[in-house]
């Protein structure tokens, strides 16, 4: 089976192009940040991706606008991730409905454990600290496929790749048959080649938005190399 | 209430999965705590030998001159505000866990000069995140810190106050969690810490409620409270909530006003009344007290709103400001701004014998005050 490859991209004005270059590089999916303004799971470079967005004007209505946008460009699945509060304040049944209609194929809130809101349809997380039992439970209600958070932290490039994967892999696999794939931290074609190994995908964040800000070439580039570890 | 942290509509557990075990090991150990006497004991011994508990109950002649006004002297407790209450059981709750490193943020800095007493008196290792506006307009607290041991990290993004130190204190416990308590300073957040403050700041309204049955052989009219975050109001109205005939007033910053103008939003790891926009981003706070500059409050008094059971009125800093000179000339006591906001509500309650939590002192705050000039 060929591994999954997702790249984030934070909402704004060249979103689009930019996913569209993720996907000539080889992205089989791509996750648009939804930017909040106190993003609790996010390390420095997507909080101030986040900034740069909100103050560009990126609220629910334009990011709901850029998926659209960049649906028009690509084939791939899209997945928006984001923030409860987004949700809570556009209602989550409504959320869920005008980001399928903009071209959505999942959902993932990054403060919404599996137990809360157990309505929505979402890639549910689960992550080092997670016990047995919110495993099962997260890969029970999860939509497809699960997320495996590698690392106990917040979001950002990390010099190795999480020691704490391998051993949250085989109690994901004990738990569950739905394909695994692995983010946070991930950022050198050498993570990706080493996370591949073991799960069924891995996602790229941090580092593809700030390859982003020099431009979609830029991207598609290091999401070849990406792609050729990946598949090595 | 019904189910643990939901609050009507507000309350539950919005942080990233990594949290939820350690969640979940907290409100078992904090279970565990409140069924076991030596936990309550140990409690009631530090707030007595180390802390200065019980606090008094001041009667304030002059201030209001047509209500007889009673102040429960949080400003005496150790460090000089009531969040000692909250940071050593919490000190003793992390010790019970196991934990030795203590992360917690801090507005005016008397919750990290609390949490900074308590980890020096327990051996913890202790980080306190500020926003660097904060450690400006708070120095003296900054230095306190430092001198207890803490590792005062400056936040120099964002709104540089409390929002964005709550954010990094809550990051460095998702990044460090196996090790680490968040000492949370006020009653909100995710469950279980807006009920475990609560119950821990509840011995405010437990005291006051005796002391003042012991000289007026009846109960207050009202009750006043700041609000910030709103431990101290939710400490102090806690013992009063099923008294119906009590009024309860939270007097939040005209300008952080997250009961008076707030909406249903998701901020910190709870759904409460938050300044917010119609896309759920959270706004900016402003006020020139530090503790009170906060876009969000704790849960319950949201429900305690929308039940009617409490009210929530506002002060500016104007009317803050002169309620600081007003105490300090008439009845010799420097309140912190923060308590000066609920000093403020007082001559316009239409009520007679009225109790105010008197929160904190005002010794870190006389820069400001002074800047601004004689009244
Ligand atoms: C003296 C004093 N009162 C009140 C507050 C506000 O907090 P809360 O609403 O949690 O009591 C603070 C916060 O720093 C404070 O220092």
């Amino acid at each position: 089976m060929p591994k999954t490859l997702a790249i984030y991209l934070m909402a704004g004005r060249e979103a689009p192009a930019l996913a569209e270059a993720a996907v000539a590089g080889g992205a089989d999916l791509v996750e648009i940040g939804f930017p909040f303004s106190d993003p609790l799971a996010d390390g420095p470079v997507i909080r101030l991706a986040g900034e740069r967005a909100l103050v560009e004007g990126m609220r629910t209505r334009q990011c709901l606008e850029c998926l659209a946008e960049t649906r028009e460009r690509v084939d791939v699945p899209l997945i928006p991730m984001t923030y409860a509060s987004l949700l809570d304040a556009y209602g989550y049944e409504q959320f869920a409905a005008d980001a399928e209609a903009a071209g959505a194929t999942s959902l993932i809130v990054a403060d919404l454990p599996a137990d809360e809101r157990p309505e929505l349809r979402r890639v549910q997380l689960v992550a080092p600290t997670s016990t047995d039992e919110r495993v099962r439970l997260a890969a029970e209600t999860t939509d497809g496929w699960l997320y495996l958070v590698t690392l106990t932290g917040t979001t950002g490039a990390r010099r190795e790749l999480s020691p704490a994967l391998a051993a949250l892999v085989e109690r994901a696999r004990a738990a569950t048959e739905v394909p695994l794939y692995a983010g946070f931290g991930i950022s050198t074609p050498d993570h990706a080649r080493a996370a591949a190994e073991i799960v069924d995908g891995i996602v790229v964040g941090s580092r593809a938005v700030e390859v982003a800000e020099r431009g979609p070439r830029a991207l598609t580039e290091y999401v070849r190399s990406l792609r050729a570890a990946v598949d090595a | 209430m019904r189910t643990p942290g939901v609050y009507g509509a507000y309350g539950g557990r919005y942080v990233p999965e990594t949290l939820i075990p350690a969640l979940d090991e907290l409100e078992a150990g904090w279970r565990a705590a409140v069924d076991d006497q030596s936990f309550a004991a140990e409690i009631v011994e530090l707030g007595r030998t180390f802390a200065g508990r019980p606090t008094p109950l001041t009667r304030a002649h002059s201030f209001a001159r047509d209500k007889r006004l009673y102040l429960k002297r949080e400003d005496l407790l150790h460090t000089g505000a009531h969040k000692l209450n909250n940071a050593l059981g919490q000190a003793v709750l992390a010790r019970r866990l196991g934990k030795r490193r203590i992360v917690a943020e801090t507005g005016a800095g008397q919750h990290g000069v609390a949490t900074a007493t308590a980890c020096a008196r327990f051996g913890f290792e202790c980080v306190v995140y500020m926003g660097a506006e904060d450690m400006r307009r708070q120095r003296p607290n900054v230095e306190r810190m430092h001198l207890l041991g803490a590792d005062v990290r400056p936040v120099e993004f964002g709104t540089r106050t409390l929002k964005e130190a709550t954010s990094e204190a809550i990051r460095d416990w998702i990044a460090n969690v196996d090790t680490t308590h968040y000492l949370i300073g006020s009653s909100v957040g995710p469950h279980p810490y807006p009920e475990i403050v609560r119950e821990l700041q509840s011995v405010i309204g437990q005291e006051a409620r005796e002391q003042i049955l012991a000289v007026e052989e009846r109960l207050p009219d009202a009750v006043v409270a700041c609000v910030g975050g709103g431990s101290n109001a939710i400490g102090i109205f806690s013992t009063f909530v099923a008294d119906q005939e009590v009024r309860l007033v939270g007097v939040e910053a005209a300008g952080a006003a997250s009961l008076g103008s707030g909406r249903a939003a998701v901020l910190h790891g709870s759904r409460s009344s938050v300044l917010a926009d119609e896309d759920g981003q959270i706004a900016d706070a402003h006020s020139i007290s530090a503790g009170l500059d906060y876009p969000g409050v704790g849960p319950e008094h949201a429900f305690l709103r929308d039940s009617g059971r409490a009210s929530y009125v506002t002060a500016t800093d104007e009317e803050a400001v002169a309620a600081f000179r007003r105490l300090a000339r008439t009845e010799g006591i420097l309140p912190a701004l923060e308590s000066s906001h609920a000093l403020a509500r007082v001559a316009d309650l239409d009520a007679e014998l009225v109790l105010v939590c008197l929160s904190g002192r005002g010794d870190k705050d006389l820069a400001g005050v002074v800047a601004r000039g004689a009244s």
